[in-house]
């Protein structure tokens, strides 16, 4: 029965697992080719933490990483927690409204980005033509190109694709809530907001858990939605770049677009991976321990 | 009483209208997308919100004579569907033998598998291009493939194993009785009953890997290679001001996902959701 085990241990062995440890092997070389040959030691990591530029972009990087996470993570919780209780009301097409809501989700981040790029243009762009409509041309701005707008919309954007799946998480644990509960509450006269404070909320804490360290790890390894609103460089200024976008550009791009060469690479997607097992295991530690694993 | 019902009926109505303008916020962008597609460059300046004067394919036609969209497109087919096909058949029959047999590691070798799905095979790449690079796969269909494969795996074995526990040990047993081989008993027992855990598996991974855009982006450089995704990106920069080809483009991107999200909705929440109570 070996082989029937065999080439799932080996596929994932080989090009999953094992490449992550090797990734962290290679951040201790250096090389100009395309896999870095020369032992360093901890060179690349003490030129990622002290040196220019590589230390003003990583910080950079993380602080607009932390913003961004708060930002979707804020958005995908609470408005999402709210559209799951509205569909699992007795509501005319509730199926159709969550049906709809997860419909983004499926598309690929690429041209969700690239079609909020084109929404968002200013030649074009039927943002700025519906603000106008509205009577709103004073908030128009170039959103994508002004700094203090750019990484939010960006949020915003990566929000609106996969609010679908935190309406799904907190609906599939609304909908787990044993009928006799709820009956229960409503014959002791629990109104609507009893219901939401001493029932649901309480049932549903685990999924907040769940909902936001898979933000968490997608948004510390986003990488897609970057490229296709602001580019490989992170316009404006680096503005929008992320952990995902500034791993990219340090191992793949040329040292005219900022590449730093595959071993300085590495060191960055090390760091990356020990940020989000940070965040697994600060998850595991508050949402996990009172038995709410399996 | 009867301002009790009046009170109820405001928020519902309150309710039912945020839900629709949730909606149309996300249905909006969307047709957006499609309706642009049909209109002519000069439609979509003097007219960007109304529908199309005639839903002419002349720029999806255009799509595939200026760019190899045919091939782009038929690539995307290659790697998603033997991707797929292997890996239902590599965690059917490794979860079969984890759901089914004693033997030591066997809750190891599991939760073995099921961390790789929370694991971003992303922070590998740099090791797993060396390693194509020393396969001679660089800038092939397989090293896409193979990538897409690996991330399916944890998600297979997780609902897959879960499944097969749940058939009835007796089923097995009189298989084994009737002189049915171990492998046997897989094929003939085991697999009809795995069917809709099988589609789950199916319809669940393929979006990531029909979507995905980083291998490819890093491994292919190939023009007669090339998947949807980095087509995408590449015809985006080359057209980008070509409004009603770009929107063209993102639309064949986004039609086989999308109707295969319509057409099996009922299974991704299904599979999503158990994911989401058990993980």
């Amino acid at each position: 029965m070996v082989i029937f085990l065999l080439p799932a241990i080996l596929i994932y062995t080989v090009f999953l697992l094992l490449p992550i440890l090797d990734s962290m092997r290679l951040s201790f070389y250096s090389g100009k080719g395309l896999i870095p040959d020369k032992f360093v030691g901890f060179d690349n990591y003490v030129k990622l933490f002290t040196q220019f530029p590589f230390k003003e972009r990583m910080v950079n990087a993380f602080s607009n990483n932390i913003r961004f996470f708060f930002i979707v993570t804020l958005i995908q919780n609470i408005f999402g927690f709210f559209v799951a209780f509205f569909v699992t009301r007795k509501i005319i097409g509730k199926g159709f409204f969550r049906k709809i809501s997860f419909l983004p989700t499926t598309l690929s981040v690429l041209v969700v980005g690239f079609l909020f790029k084109l929404i968002l243009n200013p030649a074009w762009g039927i943002f700025d033509k519906i603000l106008t409509a509205i009577g709103l041309e004073s908030f128009i701005r170039p959103w994508l190109g002004d700094p203090l707008t750019a990484l939010p919309v960006l949020a915003i954007v990566v929000s609106w694709q996969f609010m679908g799946e935190s309406v799904l998480f907190y609906t599939a644990g609304i909908d787990a809530i044993p009928e006799e509960v709820t009956e229960a509450a409503l014959i002791d006269g629990a109104g609507p907001l009893q219901e939401l404070w001493h029932i649901i909320l309480p049932s549903v804490l685990p999924i907040i858990g769940i909902v936001t360290i898979l933000i968490f790890i997608g948004d510390f390894t986003q990488f897609d939605i970057v490229y296709a609103m602001s580019t490989t460089q992170a316009n404006p200024g680096f503005g929008t770049d992320l952990f995902g976008s500034l791993f990219y550009r340090a191992a793949f791009s040329t040292p005219v677009r900022g590449g730093w060469g595959m071993g300085m690479g590495a060191a960055v997607s090390t760091v990356m991976f020990f940020i989000v097992f940070s965040g697994v295991m600060l998850w595991l530690h508050f949402f996990k321990k009172n038995g709410v694993d399996k | 009483m009867r301002k009790n019902i009046f009170l109820r009926r405001t928020v519902k109505t309150l309710l039912f209208s945020f839900l629709v303008i949730y909606s149309l916020s996300i249905l909006y962008p969307i047709l957006l997308m499609f309706l642009t597609s049909f209109k002519t460059t000069r439609e979509i300046f003097t007219n960007p919100f109304g529908l199309p004067a005639s839903f002419a394919f002349t720029s999806y036609i255009k799509l595939f004579t200026v760019s190899n969209y045919l091939t782009y497109f038929k690539n995307s087919i290659i790697v998603t569907l033997i991707s797929l096909l292997i890996i239902l058949v590599i965690t059917s029959t490794a979860s079969f033998v984890l759901a089914k047999y004693e033997f030591k590691w066997k809750n190891f070798l599991y939760l073995f598998f099921v961390v790789g799905m929370i694991i971003p095979i992303r922070l590998g790449t740099i090791s797993i291009l060396k390693l194509m690079i020393e396969m001679h796969a660089n800038d092939t269909l397989f090293s896409v493939m193979i990538v897409s494969i690996a991330v399916g795996i944890p998600f297979g074995v997780f609902i897959l194993t879960d499944f097969i526990k749940m058939i009835p040990e007796e089923l097995s047993a009189a298989a084994r009785v009737d002189g049915c081989s171990e492998p046997s008993i897989f094929r003939i027992v085991i697999i009809p009953l795995l069917r809709p855990a099988l589609a789950t598996v199916a319809i669940i991974n393929y979006i990531p890997i029909w979507n995905d855009f980083w291998f490819p982006l890093v491994f292919l450089k190939s023009d007669s290679v090339k998947t949807v995704p980095l087509a995408t990106a590449l015809l985006f920069g080359q057209y980008q001001t070509n409004y009603a080809l770009v929107f063209a483009v993102l639309s064949m991107a986004s039609i086989p996902v999308m109707l295969f999200y319509i057409l099996f909705s009922k299974h991704f929440v299904q599979g999503l959701s158990s994911g989401a109570l058990k993980g």
